[in-house]
């Protein structure tokens, strides 16, 4: 077959046929992977609240709350124990204050303010310095740098290079601090909505 | 050309990163590790085969003057498809890769292979040249990513080879790409000297 020749009647065609198959297929592979796409991304939430939490029965209704600093709202997930009552909360908070931006931390705190647990959702912190936040600060053999147990209640976290109790990552002190900003963030929220202290 | 010739060619005589010195973005952006590396490169085959068969077979449908545009709505058409299905089934290598699977539309390979190849040729050679381009450079992102990773970490494939404490930083970070890619070049340059 020859080439169809360049005429502005072929070229409408030919592009017209071209996006609208390309668009079909899409079309086509959307359906079929919306579903998963979801579920993974409900798996991957799911693991993360199973993992910061410590001994809950079930999980409660997870709502919106939203911070009276922060711009955005944090999701938290409370969970109950055998006779229904919250124990402790999941709290997906974030930062904006990373090396790179955005950071997302899921942070288990229970009822006395003490964190049971972290998971680093979504950061893009330098890989090989602020990427080792997802263990560095539940090291139980470094009880400077570990989080995990610390109480909450005496006040907030912050590096040792800014007074703290918390040593930072080696030579990834912003990444560490912006870390610790989203642990505040975390904890900070829940008792501003006071529904973690109230006990009916 | 024989096919065996057309299918090696991408490896050493034609690589795309190390001879023809195309593709750096994602070249030097997602090795970090050998994984990320042999990923990118696979997803990259993937789209190149695709597009160079899809593009041989309509090669005579579409007018001159229009192709570039053709070829490109093709190619995101497969980016999409393969960004979709590791979205929903590899949902931590699409993490890890991210910006850089939509930015395979702008691949200068999977264009340039398009254009040079796949618009000339019949669709048999031209599977088999994305096939062989696109594991060349599945091939040099895993080499990158794997010097990249033992010298920066002290692992490949996440495998401990030593102490991760000994590791220099500075090649997983961006300089090191650019440190171990013109080292490699230059051992790849006087290999190919010595055969010619």
């Amino acid at each position: 077959m020859a080439k169809l020749e360049s005429s502005f009647k072929n070229m409408v065609i030919a592009l017209f046929g071209v996006t609208l198959i390309a668009s079909a297929a899409l079309g086509l592979v959307n359906d079929a992977t919306i579903e998963p796409i979801a579920k993974a991304e409900m798996e991957k939430q799911t693991n993360a609240i199973a993992a910061v939490l410590t001994e809950f029965d079930s999980l409660g209704i997870a709502y919106k709350f939203l911070p009276s600093e922060g711009k955005d709202s944090i999701q938290i997930f409370p969970a109950l124990n055998a006779e229904g009552e919250i124990i402790s909360n999941a709290i997906k908070s974030y930062t904006y204050k990373g090396f790179s931006g955005y950071i997302e931390v899921m942070v288990g705190i229970s009822n006395d303010g003490i964190i049971s647990g972290y998971q680093v959702l979504k950061h893009a912190e330098t890989p090989g310095l602020g990427s080792k936040m997802g263990l560095w600060f539940s090291n139980a053999e470094k009880p400077n740098q570990n989080v995990i147990g610390k109480s909450m209640s005496a006040g907030s976290l912050s590096v040792s290079k800014d007074g703290g109790s918390i040593d930072a990552i080696t030579a990834a002190t912003i990444s560490s601090r912006a870390f610790l900003d989203a642990v505040n963030r975390a904890y900070s929220t829940i008792n501003e909505s006071g529904i973690s202290t109230q006990k009916e | 050309m024989n096919q065996w010739k057309n299918f090696t060619k991408g490896f050493i005589k034609e690589n795309p990163v190390f001879v023809l010195l195309l593709g750096m973005c994602p070249t030097l952006g997602t090795t970090g590790s050998a994984i990320n590396g042999l990923s990118m490169g696979l997803a990259t085959t993937f789209v190149l085969v695709m597009s160079n068969i899809v593009i041989s077979l309509i090669k005579n449908l579409i007018p001159d003057k229009v192709r570039i545009p053709a070829f490109i709505v093709v190619i995101a058409t497969f980016v999409t498809i393969v960004q979709m299905v590791m979205q929903a089934y590899l949902p931590a290598l699409f993490e890890s890769l991210g910006l850089f699977i939509p930015l395979i539309v702008v691949n200068c390979i999977v264009l340039g292979r398009a254009e040079a190849f796949a618009s000339k040729n019949s669709v048999g050679s031209s599977a088999i040249d994305g096939i062989g381009i696109g594991l060349g450079f599945a091939f040099a992102l895993t080499i990158l990513g794997g010097v990249r990773e033992l010298l920066g970490s002290g692992k490949i494939f996440n495998i401990t080879i030593y102490p991760e404490q000994y590791g220099m930083l500075v090649f997983i970070l961006a300089p090191g790409a650019f440190i171990a890619l013109g080292y490699i070049i230059a051992i790849i340059n006087r290999l190919n000297k010595q055969k010619a």
